[in-house]
Order: structure tokens, then C-alpha cells, then sequence
């Protein structure tokens, strides 16, 4: 008799659910038992990630190292790669004017350091008397001028730049065919000077050598006459010149080997001579 | 990095801040190791760097026993003139391999920047050699 009183009351109850009709009930009775639940499982899940946290640390740790070296790894390569091209750039233009002036025979080398003195414009190259060079040789780049041999070991040599002080060159303006003396300054500029005071000099002018001397080749670009100095009590007129060549981004110079420089310090006359 | 066409001279700053540290006996052999090694890389006559850090390691000793109490007055001192001589050293050499350098544009382009690079770097240059002296000559302690 129970037994049936309890199906009977099962049946209805479950009757009641499938209607709907106990979901306010239901809602109440089972409100709580989630939140405590969810409750339970935040503390469960924060108890879980706290013991294995240290792994997942390390490892992440270990993977950041290992992604941080490669990363550092990468920038080298691509710092080596972008070096590679200029150098690879820089070789090609070297190469062209090699091909577009083959009267002359070329050694390339590279400028390995600096002069230290600030009264000095000098360079030092990573080539020799061991690869044929000797003192006096001229030194070009694709640009232009740069210098020439000062001084010479077995395995390098010193260039002494055409801003130095202690450098003159003999020069010929392209468009007026004026010739003139090119003086290095203190302050790494170059000037021309002994500018007759009837040519007429204009700026933009090609400044290139004049072969005259025996130090240099003919035709070697120097750069381009920036402004006119004419005052009327001088003898000459003097020009500030812009050289072609940058002295202070200079990495790789051609040097002239089959060119040999003529030595006119016996004919020229002593102060004293009579 | 030059300022206008002066640039800080660091072998004398270091040769000279060598000089002015107390317990220190090796600066004249670190003066010519310096000087030989500057005279390499530079197209002046060989010895004239040689000669100036060796004025200026002497102007550095002397200034250590007349204001010791002063280290860091000493060393700017000592810079001071020590840049003055190897640029007038630079220069006469210069002039008698028979350049003409005019001298106003040294005062204005070369030697004035480099001596304001100098200075500035005197303190920094001499704090390191100082704790560098103390690495290598530590002070003996008394029993």
C-alpha cells in the first residue's frame, strides 16, 4: 500500500516537473547548490593552477630564452645579410667603373681604419707592398678622387685623403678648361686656389685632375665648384669645392697600380739656386 | 664622435687618470704602450703622440703630489693641459713637415672642441680607472 502511495506520489511529482510546474521549486532548491558549486570549482581550478603554474612558468620561461636567442640569432644574420648587400652593392659599382675604364689596372682594398689626430686626413687599407703597392699610387673610388699611398707596409698601406692639409693637386675645370691648384684645409675642406683673376669660374663647375705634376692620372673627377672668393687685391681668386667622394663613409677604394707617379722634387728650383 | 674637428682623446684621458691614481707604479709603461700604439695609427711623425703622453703622464704625477686631496680637480687639470700639449705637439709637428696650418682655425675647429670633449669625459674616464685601481691594487688593511 505504501509502496503504491510512493509511485503514485513519484508519478505525480514527476508529472508536475514535465509540466513545468516545479520549476519555482526547483529553482530555489537548485540556485544555491551552482553557486556553491561554482564556488567550489573556482577554488579547485585556482588550487590546481597554483601547484602546476611553476611547470608551465619554466617551461614558458625556457621557451621564451629559446625564442629571444633565435630572435637575436635572426637580427644578426639579417644585420650580416644587409652588410653583405651594401658590400655586394658597393663591389658592382667598383666592378662597372673597372669596366668602363680599363686603361687602368685596379686593386680594391678596404679601409680599415682612421687617422686619431684631428690634424691628420688619413686612412689606412688593408693592402700592401705584398699585393704590388707601392708609394704614390693614386686611390679612386666609383665617385672619384680620393687621395693617394703615403706610406706603405706588407700587408697595408696609408692613404693620404685629398682633404689633408698637406695635399696638393693640380686640377682643370671641365666646362672653362681653367687650371688651378686643389688644397686640402684643416677643416676636411678643399679649395681651389691660383684661379687667375680673368677666368671665369662658375658654380657647378667639374673639378677633375689635370695630369699636370706626374702625381695623378688626367681626368680623375674631384667634385664641383660650390663658390667664387674674388677680391680685388689678390693675385688669384680661390673656390670652395665639394668633393665627390664622401671621406667619411669611405669602406672600399680602388687603388691604380699600373699608373706610376712621376717624382719632380729634383727640377724644381731651390730658393737659393742662382 | 667629432665636434666640429675636435675629438675627445681617450688613450690620454685614460693614460693620464692611469697616472693620477694612488698605488699605481705602472703609468710611464702604460704611457708608452699607449703612445706607440696611438703612433701607429696616426700619419704624425712617429714619437710625437709618444712625446705628448709622455709630457702629459709627467704633468699628471706631478699634479698627484701637489693636490692629492683633490683627485678629480687634478684630473681636469691634468687634461686640461695635457690636450694643450698634444695638440701643440700635433701641430709643430705638422709644421715642420712643411704644411701650413693656419692657427686660429686649429684654436677655433680643433683645439677648443677637443678640449670641451675632454673635460667632459675627464670625470667618467677617471671614475673608472679609479675603481679599476682599487680592483687591482686593493687598499692593504691595517692589523
Amino acid at each position: 500500500m505504501q509502496l503504491i502511495v510512493i509511485l503514485l506520489v513519484a508519478l505525480g511529482l514527476i508529472g508536475l516537473a514535465l509540466g513545468g510546474y516545479l520549476t519555482p521549486i526547483s529553482r530555489i532548491l537548485v540556485n544555491p547548490i551552482v553557486s556553491a558549486q561554482t564556488w567550489l570549482a573556482k577554488r579547485y581550478q585556482a588550487i590546481q593552477s597554483l601547484i602546476t603554474q611553476p611547470e608551465d612558468v619554466t617551461t614558458l620561461r625556457q621557451k621564451n630564452a629559446q625564442l629571444e636567442a633565435e630572435n637575436s640569432s635572426l637580427q644578426v644574420q639579417i644585420i650580416e645579410l644587409q652588410q653583405q648587400v651594401t658590400e655586394a652593392q658597393l663591389l658592382s659599382t667598383l666592378v662597372d667603373y673597372e669596366r668602363r675604364h680599363v686603361e687602368n689596372q685596379y686593386i680594391a682594398a678596404a679601409v680599415i681604419a682612421r687617422d686619431i689626430s684631428p690634424f691628420m686626413h688619413y686612412v689606412i687599407i688593408d693592402r700592401g707592398s705584398d699585393d704590388g703597392l707601392r708609394k704614390g699610387m693614386p686611390v679612386i673610388t666609383q665617385q672619384g678622387l680620393v687621395g693617394s699611398i703615403a706610406a706603405v707596409t706588407a700587408g697595408a698601406a696609408r692613404v693620404q685623403l685629398i682633404n689633408d692639409p698637406g695635399s696638393s693637386i693640380n686640377v682643370i675645370l671641365q666646362q672653362s678648361e681653367i687650371e688651378a691648384v686643389l688644397n686640402g684645409q684643416i677643416t676636411g675642406e678643399i679649395e681651389l686656389d691660383m684661379i687667375s683673376q680673368n677666368a671665369i669660374v662658375q658654380p657647378g663647375d667639374l673639378v677633375m685632375t689635370s695630369g699636370l705634376g706626374g702625381k695623378y692620372p688626367a681626368s680623375i673627377v674631384i667634385g664641383q665648384v660650390v663658390t667664387i672668393r674674388s677680391e680685388t687685391y689678390a693675385l688669384f681668386q680661390t673656390a670652395s669645392v665639394q668633393p665627390a667622394v664622401d671621406f667619411s663613409q669611405l669602406e672600399i677604394v680602388l687603388i691604380i697600380t699600373n699608373f706610376q707617379p712621376v717624382d719632380i722634387t729634383p727640377l724644381v728650383p731651390a730658393p737659393n739656386a742662382p | 664622435m667629432p665636434l666640429l674637428n675636435g675629438t675627445a682623446d681617450l688613450i690620454l684621458l685614460f693614460i693620464v687618470s692611469w697616472a693620477l691614481q694612488d698605488r699605481v707604479e705602472s703609468a710611464w709603461q702604460w704611457c708608452l704602450i699607449g703612445g706607440i700604439f696611438a703612433s701607429l695609427y696616426t700619419a704624425l711623425p712617429f714619437g710625437s703622440l709618444v712625446i705628448a703622453y709622455l709630457f702629459g703622464t709627467g704633468i699628471a704625477r706631478i699634479l698627484k703630489r701637489r693636490v692629492w686631496k683633490a683627485p678629480f680637480l687634478a684630473m681636469l687639470a691634468a687634461t686640461f693641459i695635457g690636450t694643450l700639449v698634444v695638440h701643440l705637439i700635433s701641430l709643430i709637428a705638422r709644421l715642420i713637415m712643411g704644411v701650413n696650418i693656419p692657427i686660429t682655425s686649429v684654436l677655433n675647429l680643433i683645439l677648443l672642441p677637443g678640449l670641451l670633449l675632454n673635460l667632459i669625459l675627464a670625470i667618467p674616464v677617471f671614475s673608472i680607472m679609479h675603481d679599476m685601481a682599487g680592483w687591482l691594487y686593493p687598499e692593504e688593511l691595517e692589523a
